[in-house]
């Protein structure tokens, strides 16, 4: 077994952990190269097909490409897809820094998904080398009835086994990719020619290696127009995956911040 | 915050494939772990562009010197507080190693966290203050290392600038812990003299530092081996799910330890279900072949329709794990409330879960204190020894055996409270929760038996399939009911459609089958009924266990009908099945049933009437003393 085989066995032991100890779960999709992967690593879990919908909080504000990708492999991966709205700007703490409030949209979307569906599972793409709050995070994260997330009284996780008993109206959110690294994602996509927005390869000097909304998310500098390229790339680069998420970036702890009241 | 810094995947395009090891740092509150972090990744030129700057920025405007830990201690409420809360993980490089970093917090308040992180580690590196020497959190981490299994520790005696480099300084504490470590079976793989802040001893062995020889933490790093998945181990599947997508119904799981492949013959434990390996199912492409080894998450079909659940655990039919119900674990405990003596806990061992109650409290002690105060019940964060009754068998391993099936996990109200490793697991030990009061009947036997004029007995007739047995027990049946008494029928096969219906026909499995039914019969007997056991019970051991459960009421009868007579009558046919090769772990054909040696009564049918045999039973029972002569007695009472 190789490293890659390796953290598929355990994205997969996930998966069906979750799977059989949730009563109602859901992926959230969000069309980047991570949730791809967890896609394609649930179809290898469940030998083909996703036995639970694909949830995606869209905040109408994605790239033209990002939705015509959604539309296609909807379809063709044959997803019981569910796309959920986000309410209006207006509706978000005004005290958050532009970008951060922008985003937070997203988690008003999803506290709303959560309730319209009664999910006590969403599975999310997050990786612990992208972000510090993330790399704490756990497997199996409980979360409170409002969707927070108690970073104080995180639960003993340990040996694969995991907290799997949310409180009435609460929900966990769980984490198959959380040991993954973004290479891992690349060389991984890769290997198994699992598809991918074109955005993430460079065009004209750019590309963009983390995608969110399209007015809060910026390219980097780069000249990677292949995968094998972007692998490249990463061994070399200082720079961080998410420098193009204005979000992370405007406060200490802007993101903090986000991730405590649900985000992702 | 961004904590990547290189790629650590050693799935690089140019092939390059580079051992990652996984590193957890622990020891005392504020003996440097963070700090240790920090310089690692700079002496490693992993830090990312900018961070430095960041990091001098963020202590400035706390008006606090440089400060290393700021990297990790990424959290908010961590900065404010200058410790770090929960578990975290960062990547670098050394020269022929990807090292992932898990800091875990020293403060006693936030073990739970630290257990978190250090179960996920190859490796450890303990790191303890030159100043204040071994402190309790530092024996406490030594202990639990030993708990969650990690062996390759290295002992780091940080703040060495705070003690002048003091050599003798560094001997006493690397003694006192290399003794501390080794009472616990752990060997240090090195013991490094360092000062974090300034970087001596980090990754050069510098001129302060002159009187140590040993490497430097890069340098043990560099060392460490990475886990190996358990291959040469025999096989074990957890299962974790039955899935029926569509026409298949695939068996899911991930190989604990071992290996299979298609064709293999195995054993669902602890039911002992018998079947083979069909195909290994994946996907895009499937079935797959050849061998699936230890951490391969696969699925497989069976070449035959068994009930399977989750929990189950898949083995080769030589090499199975053991069925218990009663086990001796040692555990951290990390729950608020003490654990004692009769609480009822979840005990998870892999998928399987079972009810569970603690028998005894063996051992419980706080690590951290050097000296070790028994107690009666395990405090929080304290570790010890238990005797559990688990009220579903489970199949498992003791740790010694098998490190990953050999280990458990206890909940408290849904949230996991403890766990530890399998210490022996006792086998045939039957559960005894220590709040079982029986009830006793309000009715006394004699007035039982005054209706029914017979004592009650367990008539236990055994015999080949197809001897008779289950005829004669409902001749026997209908005789003693005209005659006002009360019988009841206990056949083998009815009773695992039901009560049985989780037991196979592995050995195992039929001692429990045979321990059940004389469980029943004789509680049946104790009521003054007359139980009639009809079952081939072909192990002698097991009607002596019979036998001994139901003790002066047990009379048995040896149906010995000639075995060719049997399977020419073969009503179920069964011989013909068996003969065919369709009928695994048949009694009957070869030599396998055991002929009693000294049964109250021998029969053989083929020789004459089902009237006739019922006769003799009749006659037996009432020269044994459990018929009554009715009308000697019914005369007495007019």
């Amino acid at each position: 077994m190789d490293h890659l085989d390796q953290l598929e066995a355990q994205s997969i032991y996930i998966f069906r952990e979750a799977f059989a100890r949730l009563k109602k779960i859901a992926l959230l999709w969000s069309l980047g190269k991570d949730s791809n992967v967890m896609i394609w690593l649930a179809r290898k879990a469940f030998f083909g097909r996703l036995p639970f919908p694909a949830l995606h909080v869209d905040t109408g504000k994605k790239f033209p490409e990002m939705y015509r990708f959604r539309d296609h492999y909807g379809k063709e991966w044959d997803l019981d897809l569910r796309v959920e709205p986000c309410p209006p700007i207006d509706a978000v703490d005004p005290t958050l820094p532009p970008a951060a409030r922008s985003a937070a949209r997203k988690t008003e979307g999803l506290k709303m998904a959560l309730s319209k569906y009664g999910f006590d599972g969403l599975i999310a793409g997050i990786r612990r080398d992208e972000e510090a709050t993330r790399a704490k995070e756990r497997v199996f994260s409980p979360r409170g009835l409002e969707g927070n997330w108690d970073v104080r009284d995180q639960p003993p996780e340990f040996w694969d086994h995991f907290n799997a008993s949310p409180p009435q109206g609460a929900h966990l959110r769980i984490h198959p990719i959380l040991h993954w690294t973004e290479a891992d994602i690349w060389a991984y996509t890769k290997r198994e020619n699992i598809p991918i927005i074109p955005l993430y390869l460079a065009k004209d000097g750019k590309r963009y290696r983390s995608l969110g909304d399209q007015d809060i998310t910026n390219p980097v500098a780069s000249t990677a127009s292949t995968i094998d390229e972007i692998l490249i790339e990463l061994e070399q680069t200082k720079v961080p995956e998410r420098a193009g998420r204005a979000l992370d970036h405007e406060t200490e702890d802007a993101f903090e911040r986000l991730r405590v009241a649900g985000y992702l | 915050m961004n904590m990547i810094v290189t790629p650590a995947s050693p799935a690089t395009p140019n092939g390059t494939t580079r051992p990652q090891v996984r590193i957890v740092i622990v020891g005392h509150v504020d003996h440097g772990k963070s700090t240790l972090v920090g310089r690692l990744l700079h002496e490693t030129g992993s830090l990312p562009d900018g961070k430095l700057e960041m990091l001098k920025a963020v202590s400035a405007r706390r008006g606090m010197p440089f400060e290393w830990s700021f990297l990790l201690d990424a959290l908010q409420t961590e900065r404010d507080q200058g410790i770090t809360i929960d578990t975290t993980q960062i990547r670098f490089r050394t020269n022929s190693r990807d090292i992932v970093l898990i800091d875990a917090p020293g403060h006693a308040e936030f073990l739970r966290n630290m257990i978190t992180g250090a179960s996920q580690a190859d490796g450890a590196v303990l790191i303890i203050d030159a100043l204040e020497g071994v402190r309790d959190q530092t024996r406490r981490h030594g202990y639990l290392l030993h708990l969650l299994g990690v062996k390759q520790v290295a002992i780091v005696v940080n703040k060495m600038d705070r003690v002048d480099f003091s050599a003798a300084r560094f001997k006493e504490i690397s003694d006192e812990i290399s003794a501390h470590l080794q009472g616990l079976g752990v060997k240090p793989t090195a013991v490094i003299p360092i000062s974090a802040r300034d970087g001596d001893g980090v990754a050069e062995r510098t001129e302060r530092i002159g009187w140590y020889n040993g490497p430097t933490v890069v340098e043990a790093l560099d060392r460490l081996e990475p886990a190996r998945p358990l291959e040469a181990l025999a096989l074990r599947l957890p299962v974790q799910a039955i899935y029926k997508f569509d026409d298949r119904r695939i068996v899911a799981g991930r190989i604990e330890s071992g290996s299979l492949t298609a064709g293999d013959e195995i054993v669902i434990m602890p039911a002992g279900k018998i079947a083979k390996i069909k195909t290994v199912e994946s996907w895009p492409v499937t079935p797959v072949a050849g061998r699936q080894g230890a951490g391969r998450s696969v699925g497989i079909t069976l070449d035959r329709e068994l009930f399977v659940e989750r929990g189950d655990i898949i083995a080769h039919a030589s090499a199975a794990p053991r069925e218990t119900r009663r086990l001796r674990a040692r555990i951290f405990w990390l729950h608020d409330k003490p654990l004692a003596k009769g609480d009822q806990l979840l005990v998870r061992c892999g998928p399987k879960e079972s009810r569970a109650t603690v028998v005894a409290i063996e051992k419980a002690v706080d690590p951290g204190e050097l000296s070790s105060v028994e107690n009666k019940a395990i405090g929080r964060n304290h570790v010890g020894e238990i005797d559990i009754s688990l009220s579903n068998p489970i199949a498992t391993d003791p740790y010694t055996e098998n490190p990953r099936t050999g280990r458990l996990v206890i909940e408290v109200s849904g949230r996991i409270a403890g766990g530890g490793l399998v210490l022996s697991v006792d086998a045939g030990q039957r559960a005894v929760p220590v709040d079982i009061v029986p009830v006793e009947s309000a009715l006394r036997l004699d007035e039982r038996s005054a209706r029914y004029q017979h004592n009650g007995a367990v008539v236990w007739l055994t015999g080949l399939p197809a001897s008779g047995k289950s005829t004669l027990a409902k001749a026997l049946e209908r005789r003693l009911f005209t005659n006002g008494g009360s019988p009841i029928l206990l056949d083998g096969d009815t009773l695992r459609a039901g009560l049985n219906s989780d037991l196979g026909f592995s050995a195992a499995d039929r001692s429990e089958n045979i321990r059940r039914l004389a469980e029943v019969a004789t509680h049946l007997a104790r009521n003054g009924h007359v139980a009639i056991v009809a079952a081939v019970s072909p192990a002698r051991e097991d009607r002596a266990t019979a036998r001994r459960i139901a003790d002066t009421a047990f009379r048995e009868i040896h149906v010995a009908t000639p075995a060719e007579i049997c399977e020419e009558r073969d009503p179920k046919g069964h011989y013909k099945k068996a003969r065919a090769g369709a009928l695994a772990s048949f009694t009957g054909i070869g030599n396998d049933y055991e002929a009693p040696q000294a049964a109250e009564l021998v029969i053989d049918t083929s020789s004459r009437t089902v009237a006739e045999a019922a006769d003799e039973i009749e006659q037996m029972l009432k020269t044994t003393g459990v018929l009554f002569d009715e009308v000697v007695d019914l005369a007495a009472n007019i």
